[in-house]
């Protein structure tokens, strides 16, 4: 029987590493994510305490009675009837009795309703179809119940929507035009993230889920950004959950401003302030797991960056924890012992508000 | 899907099992930090913030007050009509409730 501490690397591979190895690697990502972000490391005692969650002899984890959080999602019951590609299970079942079962077999704390295809744009041309289910699903729920998907900017270059593909544009030093289709595809973007709330919010929408804003860089944060504004004017009671798609928003346009504020490189701690201003209810936050790395290395940073965010904002943090995010490993079928663990850590270490 | 599973297991406060929709009603309408909100229900109910995860004392609480409960009892309030009394406990406006109130005027 080996005295190692058994582990995994952040493509789920299982080892076993000494105790000292262990502590190397929770120091050394807290040091990394706290000079990239410029924000505190991890204390000495967070870091012991971090280190017993990863050793602890147990298959699976818990915090202590008291320290739950809230568990939000984003088109988990989805995961009941998909398939592969959605995580999914490929069961048989409605999205009503996916989301119900959710709800009441699992016990989670909000349910949620999205279009397969899981982005907005997509969802524009069914938003009938969308609302229907909803408002059905909607009078049957008792837990806070929302629709989410993603704002993915992508969608909307050539060949796929109407922009000049900005992407195809940078290599050939087009740095000009490139900004200019960005900004384009921001525009329409923006337009249809506010057309689908409003629609949504005719039949009774209790919470919006912006899901992974920033996935095509700092004009698709922004275009969400602007989006949650003009939707919170016109809807000032309905909540959103605007959540990023990486530790820092990466600067695809790169002079893009909001707040008085470059976009373009804003670590964790700083898109929560942002999306604070524009007016959502919760920030999802989001660190990318590195496959090469241990675990413990991955969810060192993530607890670090999740300290430095719940403390500069005043509203809701929620960690995301899906597949190769905040120290869950990138993989499609996540072990539950490091699943547990990196739950365990964010709530209990980097006092999330939320997963 | 056994992520999900895992990590409501791990951490999640139990949904309609005990008070965690109570709790994420507050976060979104709000925008209470998870211990201003958890402080807020538990006063709405009456117990101790502890108590908000326990089964046990939840259950009797939510029958009581007609906020729906996890197994299903015939005659019993759940979804819409369950909605419209977590929203009169807790003082806050439910988008769907308000909807389904005004579709009786």
């Amino acid at each position: 029987m080996s005295d190692k501490i058994l582990t995994r690397m952040g493509d789920g591979e299982r080892l076993r590493m000494t105790s000292s190895e262990v502590r190397e690697d929770i120091k050394e990502a807290t040091v990394d994510a706290a000079s990239r972000g410029g924000i505190p490391e991890l204390t000495a005692e967070e870091q012991d305490q971090l280190y017993e969650i990863i050793a602890d002899p147990s298959r699976i984890v818990s915090v202590k009675p008291g320290n739950e959080a809230i568990v939000s999602d984003d088109g988990c019951s989805m995961a009941f009837y998909s398939g592969q590609d959605g995580g999914g299970v490929g069961v048989p079942l409605s999205r009503m009795q996916a989301a119900l079962t959710y709800e009441r077999a699992c016990g989670a704390d909000t349910i949620s309703l999205g279009h397969s295809d899981y982005s907005y744009k997509p969802v524009k041309s069914i938003i009938n179809i969308e609302a229907n289910d909803y408002y059905n699903i909607s009078m049957s729920s008792t837990v806070p119940f929302f629709y989410g998907a993603q704002p993915n900017m992508g969608l909307y270059f050539q060949p796929d929507g109407p922009c000049p593909n900005a992407a195809e544009l940078l290599p050939l030093g087009k740095i000009k035009e490139a900004r200019a289709a960005q900004e384009m595809a921001a525009d329409y973007m923006a337009d249809d993230l506010v057309f689908v709330a409003e629609r949504l919010a005719e039949v009774g929408l209790e919470g919006l889920n912006f899901d992974t804003a920033g996935s095509a860089g700092d004009a698709d944060f922004l275009a969400a950004l602007r989006a949650v504004e003009r939707i919170k004017e016109k809807f000032p009671d309905l909540p959103i959950l605007m959540g990023g798609s990486a530790e820092f928003v990466i600067g695809m346009h790169g002079e893009l401003m909001y707040d008085g504020k470059k976009i373009a490189g804003m670590y964790t701690h700083e898109q929560a302030q942002a999306v604070e201003k524009a007016g959502a209810a919760i920030f999802g936050m989001a660190v990318n797991t590195v496959t090469t790395e241990s675990v413990q290395w991955n969810l060192a940073r993530a607890v670090t960056f999740l300290k430095a965010t719940t403390e500069a904002v005043s509203i809701p943090v929620h960690a995301n924890v899906g597949m190769g995010v905040c120290g869950i490993p990138m993989m499609e079928q996540p072990p539950i012992d490091s699943v547990t663990r990196v739950s365990k850590a964010l709530v209990e270490i980097g006092m999330a508000d939320g997963l | 899907m056994g992520m999900q599973i895992a990590h409501i297991m791990a951490s999640c406060m139990g949904g309609i099992r005990t008070a965690g929709d109570l709790v994420a009603w507050m976060q979104m309408t709000r925008k209470m930090k998870l211990n201003d909100a958890k402080a807020y229900v538990a006063k709405k109910l009456g117990i101790d913030v502890f108590e908000l995860t326990n089964e046990d004392e939840m259950r009797l609480i939510r029958e009581d007050l007609n906020l729906g409960t996890v197994t299903s009892i015939a005659g019993g309030p759940k979804g819409i009509r369950a909605k419209k009394k977590i929203g009169e406990l807790l003082d806050i406006k439910i988008r769907s409730v308000e909807l389904f109130k005004s579709q009786f005027n």
